[in-house]
């Protein structure tokens, strides 16, 4: 019987030829990633640990993304914790203020992620770098103190869903869409244990951005991974930003798969995930009148150059309407920096949004946009669960940035094309 | 092993989220998170809870963050053991790590009631509600997980193989 493309990186990281769905085994990892949230914790059980020396102090990345710059006495203590340890054991990967970025918007620009590298993180999201090839997936402090001393995690093997893509997405379909509609249609537990593997035609109809936003919501379909084929662009985007060599691994064509779905993008439609779980999905044409008191655009969802750009360009010359706030959160200092050269931070203050330094802040209602009873807010996070954002009595929205940027300038959720885009 | 307690019930998708609010995740003690539990889905289960009792939910439960602030804060809550009908994956790997006991079954999740006294049987699987008289079987956990939670969470399971 053939492997699937996870099956395969699997198999190769635990020194066995084939593996079989089901199977447990242990996995030879080549990054460790923890945050400024899960690491204290890790840190706390490695000292419980006989042997606490670091497997590799180059394959260990702990980001300070969620609550800083610090929101509070307890998170600077956190942030402390994390540093010293970084210091203590010399830890290359370790970005504070001034270079930190989202954790997983970071580690593919910064390169620290390639096409077959098996990875671990403590943070749910961290199935993103599926996008170029790789098997990572979302573990907790526990897994992440044992992977950083061992080097190694153990896994049950997953089976698969393969989702044919094909097609090319209409005006104002974006990757975001694509994945709110197979969450839609799968359910949040769609997917449970198992992996989303992305393939077809229509797969070049897609930026690396898309592919990423992708990945990232394959937990929301309580997946275990999400992963792309390596194409040429994501080749292109390997070489851009890694000098690491990278391994191309592809599905047996007799790989086994517990379902298949075809889906046309043409056939796609901007898609909203309705309060409180991401499966409750409509799309735009069937919102009716919802208004909004605030807009994100931002997190490791959607908060790459991409996603700026699209905002901007609906922004562009228009303001925000009057009792929205709407709250722009570029995913990194390098994404900043270019917003800033395109003039897309401009575009966004002129038009009365404000741009935060990166964070995760309001997507997991940390600070920088908490929301009060009653107020409903369009976001292009990535989970609208009770008291997600902020008040148990608040409600999130989930769309893409051209939703969330439309909405922000009519006040209501919208489509780009109720401003005549 | 076994775990007896008083019946705590919720529904489908009980998620992170709601289980500890991200607000509280500056704290990363258990005994801490503990005051919070729950709250926001159901904000008398921290004055309720006793040492023993027991939280039986639907499909999905765990689902969202990867958190281990979660099943931290029901394992410092008291809570002995968690039923559902299914778990989501990060919450499933991060209670057999430190050392919570879950279990996996669908008949039990839907027949036991809130309030019900509930033993469980962690050897055998056996699920046996007290009050209706009914029991039930639950899926075993494989043997290496078994390993992993005989030697009460991963950093022993580590520290005992080296």
């Amino acid at each position: 019987m053939g492997m699937t493309m996870t099956q395969k990186i699997l198999a190769a990281h635990a020194g066995l030829e084939e593996v079989k769905a089901g199977q447990l085994i242990e996995a030879d990892l080549d990054l460790v990633l923890g945050n400024d949230i899960t690491s204290p914790v890790a840190i706390n059980e490695m000292e419980k640990m006989k042997n606490q020396t670091v497997f590799d102090k180059d394959k260990i990345a702990l980001v300070m993304d969620h609550f800083i710059p610090n929101k509070d006495i307890k998170s600077a203590e956190n942030c402390k914790c994390c540093r010293d340890f970084a210091c203590r054991h010399e830890i290359t990967n370790y970005f504070d203020v001034g270079e930190m970025g989202i954790e997983h918007a970071l580690l593919p620009e910064k390169g620290l992620v390639v096409a077959g590298d098996a990875v671990i993180g403590a943070d749910s999201h961290t199935c993103t770098y599926g996008a170029l090839g790789a098997f990572s997936t979302g573990v907790g402090s526990t897994d992440m103190a044992a992977g950083m001393v061992t080097g190694r995690a153990w896994f049950k093997v997953p089976s698969a869903i393969k989702f044919v893509l094909t097609g090319k997405p209409g005006k104002w379909v974006s990757g975001k869409d694509v994945i709110l509609h197979i969450i839609g249609m799968i359910g949040v537990d769609g997917a449970l244990y198992k992996s989303m593997e992305f393939v077809g035609d229509g797969i070049a109809n897609l930026s690396m951005d898309d592919r990423f936003t992708i990945c990232n919501m394959a937990i929301e379909a309580g997946g275990k991974n999400g992963i792309f084929p390596v194409d040429d662009l994501a080749e292109q985007y390997m070489k851009e930003h890694s000098k690491r060599d990278y391994k191309i691994y592809e599905a047996d064509p007799d790989a086994e798969y517990e379902a298949v779905y075809t889906i046309d993008l043409s056939q796609l439609k901007p898609t909203v995930a309705f309060p409180h779980l991401p499966e409750n999905t409509r799309t735009i044409d069937e919102v009716g009148e919802v208004k909004i008191q605030q807009s994100v655009i931002g997190s490791c969802t959607n908060g790459r150059i991409d996603d700026m750009r699209i905002a901007a360009q609906i922004m562009e010359g228009r303001k925000v309407a009057k009792g929205v706030r709407c709250i722009v959160i570029p995913a990194t200092q390098a994404i900043y920096l270019q917003a800033m050269r395109e003039g897309l931070l401009e575009i966004f203050i002129e038009a009365g949004a404000v741009v935060s330094t990166p964070t995760c802040g309001p997507c997991l209602g940390g600070y920088m946009g908490i929301l009060a009873a009653g107020e409903k807010c369009i976001s292009t996070t990535n989970r609208n669960f009770v008291g997600r954002m902020g008040h148990v009595k608040s409600e999130v929205y989930l769309a893409s940035p051209a939703i969330a940027a439309a909405s922000a300038v009519t006040g209501k959720i919208s489509s780009p094309s109720e401003l005549g885009l | 092993m076994k775990a007896c307690g008083r019946v705590f019930k919720y529904g489908d998708n009980v998620d992170t989220d709601v289980i500890i609010p991200a607000r509280y995740l500056n704290a990363t003690k258990g005994e801490e998170l503990a005051k919070h539990c729950m709250e926001d889905i159901d904000k008398d289960f921290v004055k309720n809870v006793q040492k023993g009792d027991i939280i039986v939910a639907n499909k999905n439960f765990g689902c969202g963050s990867s958190r281990e602030h979660a099943p931290l804060a029901i394992k410092c809550a008291g809570v002995s053991c968690v039923i559902a009908e299914t778990f989501a994956r990060i919450f499933y790997r991060n209670a057999i790590n430190i050392g919570m006991p879950i279990i996996e079954c669908p008949e039990a999740a839907k027949a036991i009631n809130a309030g019900d006294e509930v033993e469980i049987d962690f050897d055998s699987g056996v699920i046996t509600d007290k009050t209706t008289g009914q029991s039930f079987q639950g899926q075993a956990f494989p043997p290496f997980m078994q390993k992993i939670i005989e030697a009460g969470g991963l950093v022993n399971y580590i520290n005992e193989k080296k």
